[in-house]
């Protein structure tokens, strides 16, 4: 079976206050659009990360609606102002009921 | 979990089905039974760009403006997998931010590719992904401020040897 899920979030473990820092993150999964098939000729269904959610301290810090145009294992990388200590959540979820989260810490002094 | 602010027309007659979705409960088989709540469906029903651009912007032209960067390479080796960065040279401040930004693919099944939306946290529009484009094809993204202001990146033409939609 494809693996899936297994997200991963890289972001720097110290900032200084104000500094703009980057965020990687990536997980498993098929990203299949819906249009091809399989050997047997059948379509094979979209299975899709729809939505990423991105909170810092619990805080809306931003989030990305996804198409099946988004390649397998999805690499997204985005930016975020450190103004405190404190932790970031990512939330995956998929066209059929899959959910993911991982969480990153970081320092701001 | 808190969602962001969702415009007008997020009418989706699956929303009874998807507010359920996640919640572990066996779905019936339909198509859009599973959707995630709150994710715009009708952006990315669309099949061609100016369905997609009136449906998630309500607009078909944006004047373009250096602020919008979008870096991608101009021949894709692989097109399952084409990096794609955009980031907008504007404040994020809480009186004046990006909202959102907006990526297509013209030709692609499915023009609308994502729709990144950011809070003055965020610091930076900005973000990278990779996208999959069938064949040589414009990507262009589009940002809007959350006053309402709309810039576009000018179109860049990505040239595909190997189509990734799998179609």
């Amino acid at each position: 079976m494809a693996a899936i899920g297994n997200p991963m979030i890289r972001m720097a473990s110290h900032a200084k206050k104000g500094q703009i820092v980057e965020v990687r993150s990536l997980i498993m999964n098929p990203m299949t659009t819906g249009l091809s098939k399989n050997k047997a000729g059948k379509l094979i269904p979209a299975h899709f990360i729809q939505t990423v959610t991105v909170t810092f301290n619990n805080k809306p810090l931003c989030n990305v609606d996804w198409s099946t145009a988004i390649s397998a294992n999805p690499y997204l990388a985005f930016k975020m102002r450190a103004v405190e200590s404190g932790t970031l959540e990512m939330t995956w979820k998929d066209n059929t009921n899959g959910i993911w989260s991982s969480k990153a810490s970081i320092t701001v002094a | 979990m808190e969602q962001m602010k969702r415009r007008k027309f997020l009418g989706m007659s699956a929303v009874g089905m998807a507010a359920v979705a996640g919640s572990g409960v066996l779905m019936p088989a339909i198509a859009n039974a599973a959707n995630v709540a709150g994710w715009p469906a009708a952006e990315f029903d669309a099949k061609k760009l100016d369905e997609a651009m009136k449906d998630s912007i309500d607009t078909t032209s944006v004047k373009t403006s250096a602020k919008v960067r979008l870096t991608a390479p101009t021949i894709a080796e692989n097109g399952a997998a084409v990096p794609v960065t955009v980031d907008v040279d504007h404040p994020m401040t809480a009186d004046d931010y990006i909202e959102s930004v907006y990526l297509y693919v013209d030709h692609n099944p499915t023009p609308l590719a994502s729709a990144f939306h950011f809070t003055p946290d965020s610091g930076h529009a900005y973000f990278q992904e990779r996208i999959k484009m069938a064949k040589t094809d414009m990507v262009r993204a589009v940002a809007r401020t959350n006053k309402g202001v709309m810039m576009s990146s000018k179109p860049q033409e990505i040239k595909v040897t190997i189509g990734g939609c799998g179609g």
